[in-house]
């Protein structure tokens, strides 16, 4: 099949036009309006990443009587100490700064008679999340400088002398491969779901609470590219509603819904109240015979029960869907919760770039922002738009260079590379691929069917499998381009793999159960208070460890 | 998680297929069609986006579905959800998007 080559320009190149993404063009638009900036964004930015089907409250917010140093202390308390604070701080001081923004943008938030936002607990605050996304798009589509490139899907940097100078990107539907040259990127592309065997791998394997089609692509960008990776050992496991994976927060923060096991008993209390710790208790309870699990919702009032039904309209209708489907409802029946697969997601946990306080990856010019930035957890919408008004910021400073030439032989060799797997032949497909690798790292890295636990004998069995499926992707045959976008998943999604792999083996003690629950090293150990790092080098990973930064410190890289 | 898209009622525009957030669906003879099932994260954007209400959302049986369907109309700020179910009952609940979650 004929791909068309066509090189485009820009001076600013953002990957994923998400909350992160959008935010950080819209930064662009007011600190540089004169610059040049264009979004590729793989589904189309009024429905796409993680806010696609909306969200009914935003949980990072410095609500009244609380300090940005309080959002900190939480995050790092939830993290068990693996944070970077100065991030933190950084983000945190912008929070309620971007929230006013969305509201002005369109977003509904809940106000009370005075006109003051009404909280929901200690950090959050209650809005209509429906729309969410259409109302960033539509606030991008009013930036002129900003172009937004719908179905284009970034594979690759172009890097010389460690500073990125472009990118590969292939368009989904069209037989296009664009090589786009940039002054500087900002990287927003989202965390990796699909890397585990999900809760219900047949026909509702998608039915996960991280959006599927977030694959990992800026994080194995990155790892190919030598950029320093940071905490992928902290994987994230969701808390969720059996079966729809919906969100729990608006049951057990929004009517007080405690988590009991099948016998009544509120058992939270009795493994501690982190993220992590709720998952784990979960987990023992059901190991102990005692599940299954289920927040309880018996006995809230009809009125509340009500409320509750459009409240997931807005952000998980499946839920809703269920409820009335069933003839059900929660102020009737306790609503059975269950933990997800693992995944790998630095708006929630702490994996993902290495970046300096600038949001800037060791690679110069190349910024992170949102879940694929790493050091900074507990960001959530907010804490998304927050770092990619950052990543903007320093940014706009690379606009006056120049740009780089593309070498022909780069492009040359990227043609032939999309070329090759259109003449591939293989006994094997994608999807039967993904589904090995998501056995894998089930079985031996620490799934669902381990209790997330796993050995390091277990690792280096998933090493090998996983490096096996490596050479294997090599050779599937596709048919069309989106065909081979969805082969470009998966090998980014291998990749990641291996990284998460080495994590997991490299932190040999439990300071997260279930997000890595080492059962060689069960116990947490404080001389591993530190960051656990890796770089790619040679088709090799290499781990260093770096230092806890503290808040009020600016973090430079030295390389 | 799935959709089902009525041919019937598809009227071939292609709107469902530029939202999609995975791409999964596509047009062929002018009438839109899931291309990858499976793969359906059950976010209800090409639900809301089609003009002719061609498109419901299901839950898979594998999580508990029992045939029935949700689709979405909007009149103005209003959001009207209906869960059709296979015993001919309807439910519809109304969201107006003017009001924030109370929870």
């Amino acid at each position: 099949m004929p791909v068309e080559t066509i090189q485009l320009e820009t001076d600013i190149l953002i990957l994923g036009g998400g909350a992160a993404g959008c935010y950080a063009a819209i930064t662009l638009h007011e600190k540089a309006p004169e610059a040049k900036v264009l979004i590729l964004e793989k589904a189309n930015i009024t429905r796409s990443g993680c806010l696609a089907a909306g969200v009914n409250a935003l949980n990072a917010y410095i609500v009244p009587g609380k300090t940005p140093e309080f959002y900190v202390d939480y995050a790092k308390k939830d993290a068990h100490g693996i944070v970077r604070e100065d991030l933190l701080l950084s983000m945190s001081k912008r929070l309620n700064k971007v929230t006013q923004h969305l509201e002005q943008f369109g977003l509904v938030i809940l106000k009370d008679a005075e006109g003051n936002y009404v909280t929901r607990g200690n950090r959050n605050i209650k809005i209509n999340g429906e729309n969410i996304k259409p109302i960033l798009a539509q606030a991008v589509a009013e930036c002129p400088n900003v172009t937004v490139m719908n179905h284009v899907n970034a594979v690759d940097y172009i890097i010389k002398d460690n500073r990125i100078i472009g990118v590969f990107a292939n368009a989904v539907l069209e037989e296009k491969l664009y090589v786009i040259r940039c002054k500087a990127c900002i990287c927003a592309t989202g965390g990796a779901a699909g890397l585990y065997r999900p809760n219900n791998p047949g026909f509702s394997r998608h039915k996960m609470w991280y959006p599927p089609f977030n694959t990992g692509a800026g994080y194995a960008m990155g790892i190919r590219a030598g950029a320093e990776m940071t905490t992928f050992e902290m994987r994230f496991i969701a808390l969720r509603c059996k079966d729809t994976i919906a969100p729990t927060g608006t049951l057990a923060q929004g009517v007080g819904a405690k988590q009991v096991n099948a016998n009544g008993e509120v058992y939270e209390q009795k493994y501690g109240l982190t993220t992590s710790q709720r998952v784990y208790g979960t987990v023992m309870e059901n190991r102990e015979g005692r599940g299954p699990c289920y927040l309880r919702t018996k006995g809230i009032t009809t009125e509340q029960a009500d409320s509750l039904k459009r409240a997931y309209l807005n952000m998980a209708p499946s839920q809703t869907l269920k409820w009335l489907e069933n003839g059900s409802s929660p102020d009737e029946e306790n609503v059975e919760i269950e933990g997800t697969e693992p995944y790998i997601i630095g708006g929630h946990t702490a994996s993902g770039y290495w970046v300096d306080s600038n949001r800037m990856s060791t690679i110069d010019g190349l910024f992170a922002a949102g879940d694929v930035a790493g050091g900074s957890p507990q960001k959530y919408v907010t804490g998304a738009l927050a770092e990619g008004e950052i990543a903007a910021e320093a940014a706009v400073k690379y606009v006056n260079c120049k740009l780089e030439e593309i070498p022909d032989n780069y492009v040359k060799r990227q043609e032939t590379v999309i070329r090759h797997y259109f003449t591939n032949t293989s006994l094997f497909t994608t999807e039967q691929l993904e589904e090995a690798m998501q056995g894998v790292m089930d079985r031996y890295a620490g799934g669902i069917s381990t209790d997330y636990g796993f050995t390091e004998s277990g690792l280096d069995i998933a090493d090998q499998k996983i490096r096996r499926l490596i050479a294997l992707s090599k050779n599937i045959p596709v048919s069309d381009m989106q065909e081979l976008t969805r082969l470009f998943e998966l090998k980014e999604r291998l990749l990641v793999c291996r990284v998460v792999i080495a994590h997991l083996a490299e932190r040999k003690e439990t300071r997260w159960h279930c997000f890595a629950e080492n059962l060689d090293h069960p116990e947490a150990d404080d001389s591993w208070l530190h960051y656990v790092n890796s770089r790619y080098e040679n088709g090799e990973i290499h781990m260093l460890h770096r230092e806890l930064t503290g808040r009020y410190e600016a973090y430079e890289h030295t390389h | 998680m799935s959709i089902r898209i009525d041919r019937e009622k598809c009227i071939g525009c292609g709107q469902c297929v530029e939202i999609c957030p995975g791409t999964l669906i596509h047009t062929k003879e002018h009438k839109a069609f899931m291309r990858y099932p499976m793969e359906c994260w059950g976010c209800v954007s090409c639900v809301k986006q089609c003009p002719v209400h061609a498109i419901s959302l299901y839950l898979g049986a594998d999580i508990g579905g029992a045939g029935s369907q949700m689709t979405v109309r909007k009149q103005e700020n209003l959001l009207h959800w209906t869960v059709n179910r296979p015993d001919g009952t309807e439910e519809i609940i109304t969201v107006d998007s003017r009001d924030a979650n109370q929870y």
